[in-house]
């Protein structure tokens, strides 16, 4: 092994320790496997801190009659038939042990007064179904996660950044990067390797998603040959904040609607009986977030290009009780006491429904070796996730991730073999700022990749606009050959910036790729020119991968739903 | 548009001094906005941690003009004209500019034995409103380390060595108080936890940016348990005979 690198050797490497990670590390070393997590922060700061409302599971404690096939049937009718259902099936008949173990392992949710796990509404969720602590359930989650992680035989290594994955002939052999701290160079050699890196929302600029969400994971899978499914799907969540600019993007939690806010619009009128008469607030978020979109595009937005979200009428003692990061949030940043007054919020990006394909039920990719759970992985969730969704997601798949990752690497007799040739090439391309005559500023091709975004493949898209921004994107790909990054390799968020942009590029063209050709309207994917939803397209998926150095969008059919399950899915009367 | 004056430590381990940037002042601006535009547009290398900017991951922990701060909750438009400060929380030692070592967090928070149900008692479990809702206090913790940064014992008395700080105290009550744990961890508290440096100065939860009260809720009542099982001669004797964790009010 070459001196310029430590190496580290694992059964199983994480990549990623947000809410599937944890998961997925917990699972594969109770199988018995050494393993290995890397986060590119310190540990329990991961994106799923932040998710707020709660997490799905069909525990019937409020309302008796939900069971698994309704949240099956919610789920599938929520992703507008392009999940897979195999994925939905094990999804909602698993979440709710997966929430009676988190309890187990410490975790504390609000209660019915009979002493059970208390649950709320939330959109489209047909029963009271969101298991919760105020609206901080993702930072109970991630907490009780990191604690059993770290009490069990998972090594942790933080602020690493991975930047390739190696390959030994088509399977996977481990992962290559740099430690945040002093650039140092980091090889990890592994039997098997699970993504776990979440999304990519830093594309846009509008978002929700923290500096993290920029899709290494995603990209190193296209990078090393796997497939990518559904890029075109990407969630603008209905609610963020809008006013002041600095708290642009920042969200407003969906428990604001599920715990009775009302929207208006500039007139005061509750305009979701215009869209969603029988769901209004609780509707699904593809179809909020259009209201709120066609309501400011009819002049009847609020001072700052959105809608109001009004829960003053619950009172303050409610609101504090049941939202307090929200009331203190508002408070702070944006001087409103949400209890007197209503809040201004927008559409904002928030979550990516696609991502690697993988086998229902194992998180296999198309590389041997390669698994990925949670939001970096594609099928649950077709073109639009139901909110409480993701933290179930994270804990069923995550576990099951990890347990057939530990299985594969057990099948292993000897670990795949390293060659020095991947980690040099890599090596070279992450130094590249440092040397020659680069001129590009990372953090200027970012704000013009997110300005792209944004303009041609925002919340309603057209076929012209997409083919246009695709070439704007091609473009910054090229000036993205030429970045420069002064300084040291010790702790500098520029040089760690040229990476981050150049997999952020390669996810944008598959967006607009998988958007152009995707011609028709479901879920989050809206085209103006396209407007209806096109029965032909609900039996397809698109797939994305590299071919000869370029990107190639493929259809693949969606899995056909067995009777017994379509029959669960039939609308209700 | 007006102009912020920031002044920020840059540096490692070794050497360092404030430098001075002009940053245009936006509506609402918080003072991690300010931080990210220098990194975006005047200087790149310029090192800091930050996540959610919703004060909810506890990243972006600062010393803004001498008080330990979450930078993404601090409002520019607080400060007036005056130039803003911002240096690196002092407890622990600098890596670069903003980022600092704190690893000993995880190194102790790893000694602190983990969540202990009965193995018998596998749920659901029966735990009623009033049995949990005083824990949610202690588990709103956001893990920003600004309490450990201002705690006497690990600030001016070197005492990482003797005392967990408050950050693991409110831990350490949250699993002590939890209704289906069933490990006592009184020695710990008087052992490698330190408790008893602990002088109720209060300065932790002075600076919680999620109002939690370390030390009326948390460290007071654990010094109690403590005090009970190594000096009230009744439980010293049970003890002795191996009982298990007793359920008690507080």
């Amino acid at each position: 092994m070459a001196d310029w690198y430590d190496t580290v050797e694992h059964d199983v490497l994480v990549i990623g320790a947000g809410g599937a990670g944890l998961r997925a590390a917990i699972a594969a070393a109770e199988s018995g496997c050494s393993v290995g997590l890397v986060c590119k922060s310190l540990l329990g700061k991961a994106h799923t801190v932040m998710a707020e409302g709660g997490i799905a599971a069909a525990l019937g404690n409020v309302d008796p009659k939900d069971d698994w096939r309704v949240h099956f049937a919610d789920t599938m009718r929520g992703g507008q038939m392009i999940s897979d259902y195999r994925m939905v099936e094990f999804f909602a008949k698993e979440a709710p042990e997966r929430v009676y173990e988190l309890e187990r392992w410490g975790g504390l949710f609000d209660r019915t007064p009979d002493g059970k796990i208390l649950q709320r509404p939330f959109g489209a969720h047909t029963y009271r179904r969101l298991c919760h602590v105020g609206d901080r359930t993702g930072l109970e989650m991630i907490r009780t996660l990191q604690d059993k992680a770290v009490h069990s035989a998972v090594q942790v290594h933080m602020e690493i950044t991975l930047t390739r994955l190696l390959k030994d002939a088509e399977r996977i052999a481990g992962a290559f990067g740099y430690r945040r701290e002093d650039g140092r160079y980091v090889l990890f050699r592994a039997k098997a390797v699970i993504l776990a890196t979440g999304g990519w929302g830093k594309v846009y600029k509008v978002t929700s998603n923290s500096w993290e969400c920029t899709g290494d994971g995603c990209a190193m899978a296209y990078e090393a040959g796997a497939e990518l499914m559904d890029m075109e799907m990407v969630q603008f969540h209905p609610t963020g904040m809008v006013w002041p600019p600095g708290v642009r993007g920042i969200l407003v939690t969906e428990a604001v609607r599920g715990e009775g806010g009302i929207l208006r619009n500039a007139n005061g009128e509750r305009f979701m009986e215009r869209y969603d008469q029988k769901k209004m607030e609780l509707s699904s978020r593809d179809v909020v977030a259009r209201s709120i979109y066609k309501e400011v595009q009819a002049g009847r937005g609020s001072p700052h290009g959105g809608a109001f979200l009004d829960i003053s009428q619950r009172g303050a003692e409610f609101i504090k009780k049941k939202l307090p990061s929200m009331y203190e949030q508002f408070l702070k940043l944006a001087d409103i006491d949400i209890t007197k007054s209503p809040m201004e919020v927008a559409p904002t990006i928030h979550y990516v429904m696609g991502g690697v394909r993988v086998e229902a039920g194992a998180g296999a990719s198309t590389v041997p070796g390669l698994y990925a759970a949670g939001e970096v992985a594609a099928g649950l969730h077709g073109a639009n996730r139901l909110g409480g969704n993701s933290l179930s997601d994270l804990l069923v798949f995550g576990k099951r991730t990890g347990e057939h990752a530990a299985a594969y690497a057990k099948g292993l007799v000897a670990t795949p073999r390293v060659d020095d040739r991947q980690a040099g090439e890599e090596r070279a391309l992450l130094q590249r700022p440092f040397e020659g005559g680069g001129k590009e500023n990372p953090f200027a091709i970012h704000e013009a990749l997110q300005e792209v975004m944004g303009t041609y493949a925002g919340i309603a898209r057209t076929g012209d606009q997409l083919a246009r921004g695709l070439e704007k994107i091609l473009e910054l790909q090229k000036r993205s050959g030429d970045l420069h990054a002064p300084g040291s390799m010790l702790f500098n968020p520029g040089w760690h910036a040229c990476r981050d942009v150049r997999f952020m590029l390669t996810l944008c063209e598959a967006i607009f790729r998988s958007a152009f050709e995707r011609k028709e309207s479901r879920g989050a994917h809206w085209r103006l020119d396209f407007p209806d939803p096109d029965s032909t397209w609900a039996a397809r998926n698109l797939i994305v991968r590299r071919s000869d150095g370029g990107m190639q969008v493929s259809v693949r059919p969606v899995p056909q739903v067995p009777a017994e399950l379509a029959q669960l899915v039939q609308p209700r009367a | 548009m007006a102009d912020a004056t920031f002044q920020v430590f840059r540096g490692d381990a070794k050497r360092g001094d404030l430098v001075t940037y002009k940053v245009p002042i936006t509506e609402g601006m918080v003072v991690l906005d300010g931080i990210h535009y220098i990194q975006g547009h005047l200087d790149g290398t310029l090192a800091c941690r930050w996540n959610c900017k919703a004060a909810k991951c506890g990243s972006c922990s600062a010393e803004v003009n001498g008080r330990p701060r979450l930078m993404c909750k601090t409002r520019v438009d607080e400060f007036g004209d005056l130039p803003i400060t911002v240096r690196p929380i002092k407890v622990f030692p600098v890596i670069k500019d903003l980022v600092t070592d704190v690893s000993w967090n995880y190194k102790v928070n790893r000694e602190i034995p983990p969540f202990t149900p009965s193995p018998d008692d596998p749920g659901p479990w029966k735990m009623y409103p009033e049995d949990v809702e005083r824990l949610f206090e202690f588990r709103k913790c956001i893990e920003c380390f600004l309490c450990q940064d201002v705690c006497h014992v690990l600030r001016e008395h070197e005492g990482q060595s003797r005392y967990m700080g408050p950050r693991f105290m409110v831990r350490i009550a949250a699993l002590e108080m939890h209704p289906k744990d069933t490990r006592s961890r009184t020695d710990l508290l008087k052992g490698a936890g330190g408790i008893g440096f602990c002088n109720v100065t209060k300065c932790c939860e002075e600076v919680c940016p999620e109002h939690i009260h370390i030390t009326d809720n948390a460290i007071i009542p654990l010094k109690e348990r403590m005090a009970d099982d190594f000096f009230d001669p009744w439980r010293a004797l049970l003890r002795l005979f191996g009982s298990k964790k007793e359920p008690r009010g507080t």
